[in-house]
């Protein structure tokens, strides 16, 4: 079964929990006032499921034909690109996310940014290192003092905030 | 409409919005070029800024700046490079790298450029005349006639969706309709679907949702598969004059295209892809049989067609979501939620509540343009040093402002791990070949479409309002054509063995 399909019967399930959200549990709480009118919360998408479970059934079913595409990029022979790297690079995403508040802006962003380079097979860590840190200051100057957006800059126990 | 130009020139004229202007046609034509980012990505990584400047109509003129100068720097980029950072600029590199092969790419850059800034004044001027009349029918639109408008453009999106596709089109709209139901719903204040997650009480986050489903993936795009890059050109750029006859000789290519383009960017799913496509095979085909024979090779007129008609068409897409309030492409579907963050709903009573906004946009068009001309035209050849950067470094700063991106919009950091989230997941529906721009034209209208529907439910107290009203009848026949007509199109295409790919 191709990967089209595939992700069809993926959001085939998603639409089947979100209408039984919609159809059967929605409605219990519902304040007597509310039900005297034409339309509940639960109304749309009763009608956005129906219409989800029918678009993925067509392309579950393959009522529709397509020709195969193959895109820019194949995914059948995903494992011949430079898969690794994304993945690699995800993974400093989720990091960066989770260390950027106990980090603070300027550690987290500059390790984000040479770190990056790294997995991506830079090894000149005397051009890596000033790029990251230059980078992140100027980032963060211009997001806290131009635009005056609050961030955090160092660790949360260097400025005296209690850890 | 004068007195509208005169508000409109006096807020775009003054020194900080020029500055804006200038600012937005560099950062886009910069970004635009690097092979792989579109104008969608440009512009949900610079809505932040936008946002953050306070003022909707140097927010407004910041990314239709940025979106113009992003279509340029693809241009550019196809020309020189063959490689095309934006889908609209496909059709500009079949003459324009071969031109480029020729020795001759400051010609065909001088030509791109001269072929932009006319489909975009153009296109400017339509857009002065036609939106205040659409606008004017517009204010006669009942919250019925909305919704039925709504679902008009939902289902366009799937029209055009091509061969095959229109499942995909509507399950991807579908799907975009259900994320924006999570949250707070409209009428009731109650919240829904969240799973008991405080978190998601407020619903998904329009720029993260914008970042995951475009920046997101076509920058792990150029991480699996990294693009040869062929240094030629930007060195040797030179001899930018085009000749009196040449002149002659694209100028009622650029008339004829800024009119098709255009009203080919008004139509909502249709855009700036679909016109220069088109546009470069009009062209093709009412030429003379020797020019015919010199499309594809560097015909100065198969380089002029698609670059007039995708900024014409780029221009047309505003039509709809200044006097609709209904975004007809991805691009203007982020420039919408843009605006509302601003707390500015477009729509016909923008021209009579804001006029300055409405106003300002059109005059920042022309500025936009000539800015593009006279500006960047002569500094092309240092921004495609901009090529040379090396990827290495290039790819962990474009990540980066994703994140920023999405975590300045809500200063939470649970958003960057949705945005990850959501980012592989659009990977691999793009992988799939499910088209992602409905997706979040979806769920910017989902919020409108549901107000505007339990509305009129309220007003007519059932759904009577339906058939009660001829106009929201005829709209929702229209949408309904649309959709079951390319299906049926294509089965009866089917039975006939035309178009058979298996």
């Amino acid at each position: 079964m191709a990967l089209d399909r595939w992700i069809a019967l993926i959001l085939l399930g998603i639409c089947l929990a979100y209408g039984y959200t919609a159809w059967f549990t929605m409605d219990a709480g519902l304040a007597p006032f509310m039900q005297r009118n034409p339309i509940w919360p639960s109304t749309f998408p009763k009608v956005l499921s129906l219409i989800g479970m029918g678009a993925s059934l067509i392309i579950l079913l393959g009522l529709e034909k397509s020709e195969e595409k193959i895109g820019d990029i194949d995914y059948r022979r995903l494992h011949e690109y430079k898969l690794g790297q994304a993945i690699a690079l995800l993974a400093l995403m989720v990091i960066y996310a989770l260390t950027l508040r106990p980090l603070g802006f300027l550690g987290a962003t500059s390790g984000f940014l040479i770190f990056g380079s790294f997995i991506l097979g830079e090894r000149k860590w005397h051009v890596m290192i000033p790029v990251g840190l230059i980078a992140a200051f100027g980032v963060w100057y211009l997001v806290s003092q131009v635009l005056e957006i609050y961030m955090r800059p160092l660790p949360g126990f260097l400025l005296g905030l209690g850890g | 409409m004068l007195e509208g130009m005169l508000i409109g020139l006096q807020t775009a004229l003054s020194f900080k919005m020029i500055l804006v202007v200038i600012g937005g046609c560099l950062i886009g034509t910069f970004i635009g070029m690097l092979p792989g980012l579109g104008p969608m990505s440009i512009i949900a990584i610079m809505i932040p800024v936008a946002i953050s400047m306070g003022d909707p109509s140097a927010a407004l003129i910041l990314l239709a700046g940025v979106y113009y100068g992003a279509i340029f720097g693809g241009s550019t980029s196809s020309i020189l490079l063959n490689a095309p950072g934006v889908a609209g600029t496909v059709a500009t590199s079949f003459d324009g790298y071969p031109m480029t092969q020729q020795g001759k790419a400051g010609k065909a850059l001088t030509i791109a450029a001269i072929a932009s800034f006319c489909g975009g004044t153009i296109g400017a001027i339509l857009l002065m005349i036609f939106a205040p009349m659409l606008s004017s029918v517009a204010l006669l639109f009942h919250s019925a006639e909305y919704f039925a408008l709504m679902v008009v453009g939902l289902s366009a999106i799937a029209a055009f969706a091509g061969t095959g596709q229109v499942a995909k089109a509507v399950m991807m709209t579908a799907l975009g309709l259900i994320m924006a139901t999570v949250g707070e719903g409209a009428l009731f204040n109650m919240p829904r679907f969240t799973m008991g997650i405080m978190d998601l009480q407020s619903g998904f986050g329009f720029i993260t949702l914008a970042m995951a489903m475009f920046a997101l993936p076509e920058a792990l795009f150029l991480v699996l598969r990294p693009r040869e890059m062929k240094d030629t050109g930007s060195g040797d750029i030179k001899d930018m004059r085009i000749t009196r006859a040449e002149a002659r000789a694209i100028a009622p290519v650029i008339a004829r295209q800024s009119l098709q383009g255009f009203f080919i960017g008004v139509l909502p799913g249709a855009g700036a892809t679909i016109a220069s496509f088109l546009g470069y095979a009009v062209e093709r085909n009412i030429a003379t049989k020797e020019e015919q024979d010199l499309f594809g090779k560097g015909s100065i007129k198969g380089l002029a067609a698609p670059e007039t008609a995708n900024n014409a068409a780029c221009t047309g897409s505003f039509v709809p979501l200044l006097t609709l309030g209904i975004p007809g492409s991805g691009t203007t579907a982020i420039l919408l939620g843009a605006l509302i963050a601003l707390n500015v709903t477009p729509g016909p009573r923008l021209m009579i509540d804001e006029p300055q906004i409405f106003w300002a946009v059109i005059i920042s068009m022309y500025i936009g343009n000539l800015v593009l001309l006279i500006l960047n035209l002569p500094l092309i050849p240092y921004i495609a040093k901009v090529l040379s950067v090396p990827r290495n470094y290039l790819i962990p700063f474009i990540l980066f402002f994703t994140l920023m991106g999405a975590y300045i919009g809500q200063n939470n950091a649970t958003e960057l791990l949705l945005l990850v989230g959501f980012g592989i997941c659009a990977t691999a529906l793009k992988f799939a070949d499910y088209p992602l721009a409905p997706l979040l034209i979806g769920f910017i209208l989902g919020g409108m479409l549901e107000d505007n529907f339990s509305r009129s439910m309220q007003l007519y107290d059932g759904i009577a309002f339906i058939w009660e009203r001829p106009m929201t009848m005829g709209l929702l026949i229209i949408a309904a054509i649309l959709i079951i007509l390319p299906s049926f199109r294509a089965r009866r295409a089917r039975k006939l063995g035309v178009a058979d790919g298996d």
